[in-house]
């Protein structure tokens, strides 16, 4: 269980959250939407302890984020930002291995290459696993570092806009290995969203910030009706039921 | 070939040249040239692997590959400590000073100077690395004006004095701070080692490293005292080596292809090593003494850095 209470950043003197609180369904896909600086990825970092708060509790799991032993917390949750950049020169192989950091503090034992070759399976890697990242497309690249978040083996997993960069085919592939990881694995997933239509399609439940505030949250056909997202986005936008899926159109 | 060969390569190649080094060229009192070239190798390995240690962990904890500690200041404050005492008390009190209480003030003013400005800027919580740099790199530029304020006012016999230890130099080395400064950089070499794993973790990146469970403020304060003291005693030994770290690591990077830091770490101190060594011989032999050897490694430095920046230019 992940629950947000009445947390608070500030950036100089602007408040950027605004004292939220949330609770995170287990075993669900959660999308997080709004529009730009909203404080979206800023709540997703401090969520996973990239940023400290300053103010208000975040509770994973009966305890306290800030009471958590950094180690004892990458096995528990992981995050995976929009930007990637690594100056160091690695194969898909070696960047998956990382994410077994936590449990073999970088002695690999049979158990951890065993996870390993499964999360390279997962996200059909195998063919790639011996090139450099370098080398890889923006879309082998995403798959790769999902990869590495699959090794880590934790419950929560925290993806900032994990669909930046990919084209239509690939976003699709990556949303239905999310969607996978939920079903099948039993995976928590809080994701930052901005293509309003993936999240529709692909999220158990959807929470709207806006100005660092909950605007409102709620399961999916809730959020996604006309005066609902007109609220949300200032935009004059309608939704339509396409072959059962919810899109909106702001054209 | 493998990590491990290339690392036996240079084992071998350093051991070379420095046999090379001691028993070529023995001439008079065998006693005596053997050990006061033994104590040039003692002091070049001691400094060629400092400067090459520090700046691959200076390196890796700012994901930046043309980035040298000297950025935080740390020789501008040696320069200010050597020209401060020959400004107030003339130059003969710097060069009558006992070498074990030059070396303490040196290294303990450098040494002094980043655990006061880490632990000043450490204390907010959440610190961005950037801005500590940042905040060295004025300090050091202050230091720098104060110290040429203070040499312009200077009678012009005694700068002659300062400037001496402008330039790093093998030959007006300190033989008996060997075995300090050598009990320092082992410590600091212990630490590293027993952190290697961690330091792969880092040279992905700050975010990266706190999602594996790196504590990463704890370990990036710690590997900045690090940098400081090698930085400081091999400064404070044999004088500030400007581009010298920044070529021994890239040309590890280059060799090993690799982000493992136990062949990183290896490979760079031993071409530190080689390098060092090497140019010291070409030093001796080849130019009889007539220039010093940091004037031939900042040349060949400042080269292999312009080289780096336009190569980095260009992948983007």
């Amino acid at each position: 269980m992940v629950e947000v209470k009445q947390v608070l950043k500030r950036y100089g003197g602007k408040t950027v959250i605004d004292r939220v609180s949330l609770s995170v369904p287990r075993c669900k896909l959660t999308s997080l939407i709004g529009p730009n600086g909203a404080g979206k990825s800023t709540l997703l970092s401090m969520m996973s302890r990239l940023i400290p708060k300053d103010g208000g509790e975040i509770w994973i799991e009966g305890k306290e984020i800030a009471r958590y032993r950094t180690e004892e917390l990458a096995k528990k949750i992981s995050i995976l930002k929009q930007s990637n950049h690594i100056a160091a020169r690695l194969t898909v192989n070696e960047l998956v291995s990382f994410g077994r950091f936590p449990y073999s503090r970088g002695r690999l034992t049979r158990q951890d290459r065993d996870y390993v070759r499964e999360a390279i399976r997962y996200m059909e890697l195998e063919p790639l696993q011996d090139r450099y990242m370098d080398e890889l497309s923006g879309g082998q690249r995403q798959r790769a570092y999902i990869a590495m978040v699959l090794a880590q083996d934790t419950d929560y997993i925290f993806l900032d806009e994990p669909l930046n960069n990919l084209d239509m085919k690939h976003a699709v592939q990556m949303m239905k290995v999310l969607r996978k990881l939920v079903d099948e694995l039993g995976k928590t997933i809080v994701m930052v969203m901005h293509d309003i239509n993936f999240a529709s399609c692909y999220s158990d439940y959807m929470v709207a910030l806006k100005d660092g505030e909950v605007v409102c949250e709620g399961d999916v056909s809730s959020i996604m009706r006309d005066e609902v997202l007109r609220g949300i986005y200032d935009l004059d936008v309608r939704v339509q039921t396409i072959e059962n899926q919810r899109i909106c159109v702001y054209f | 070939m493998s990590n491990r060969m290339k690392v036996a390569v240079l084992v071998v190649l350093a051991l070379g040249l420095i046999a090379l080094f001691l028993f070529t060229h023995l001439r008079g009192d065998f006693d005596y040239v053997l050990r006061s070239r033994s104590e040039k190798i003692v002091a070049m390995v001691l400094v060629g692997w400092a400067g090459a240690v520090s700046t691959v962990l200076f390196q890796t904890m700012t994901n930046n590959r043309i980035l040298t500690p000297s950025i935080i200041g740390l020789d501008s404050v040696y320069m200010l400590v050597q020209t401060a005492v020959v400004f107030l008390f003339g130059s003969t009190t710097l060069t009558m000073m006992g070498n074990t209480s030059h070396f303490l003030l040196s290294a303990g003013s450098m040494i002094g100077f980043s655990v006061l400005l880490y632990s000043f800027l450490f204390r907010r919580e959440g610190q961005n690395l950037y801005f500590i740099l940042l905040v060295g790199m004025i300090l050091g530029t202050f230091f720098q004006s104060l110290t040429s304020f203070m040499q312009y006012l200077i009678d012009p016999n005694e700068f002659s004095i300062i400037q001496d230890r402008m330039f790093a130099s093998i030959n007006n080395m300190k033989t008996d701070l060997l075995w300090p400064a050598g009990l320092l950089i082992a410590a600091a070499t212990l630490y590293t080692y027993r952190h290697l794993h961690e330091l792969d973790v880092l040279s992905l990146g700050k975010d990266h490293a706190i999602n594996l469970g790196v504590a990463y403020e704890t370990v990036v304060k710690r590997l900045l005292m690090i940098v400081a003291v090698l930085v400081s005693v091999s400064t404070a030994l044999v004088g500030p080596i400007m581009f010298f770290g920044l070529i021994v690591a890239n040309v590890a990077y280059a060799f090993f292809q690799t982000y493992e830091h136990r062949y990183l770490l290896a490979g760079a101190a031993l071409f530190g090593v080689i390098a060092l060594v090497g140019g010291q011989l070409v030093v001796e032999r080849v130019f009889t003494f007539s220039t010093t050897l940091s004037v031939i490694v900042n040349m060949v430095g400042g080269v292999y850095f312009l080289y780096l920046l336009l190569k980095e230019r260009k992948a983007w």
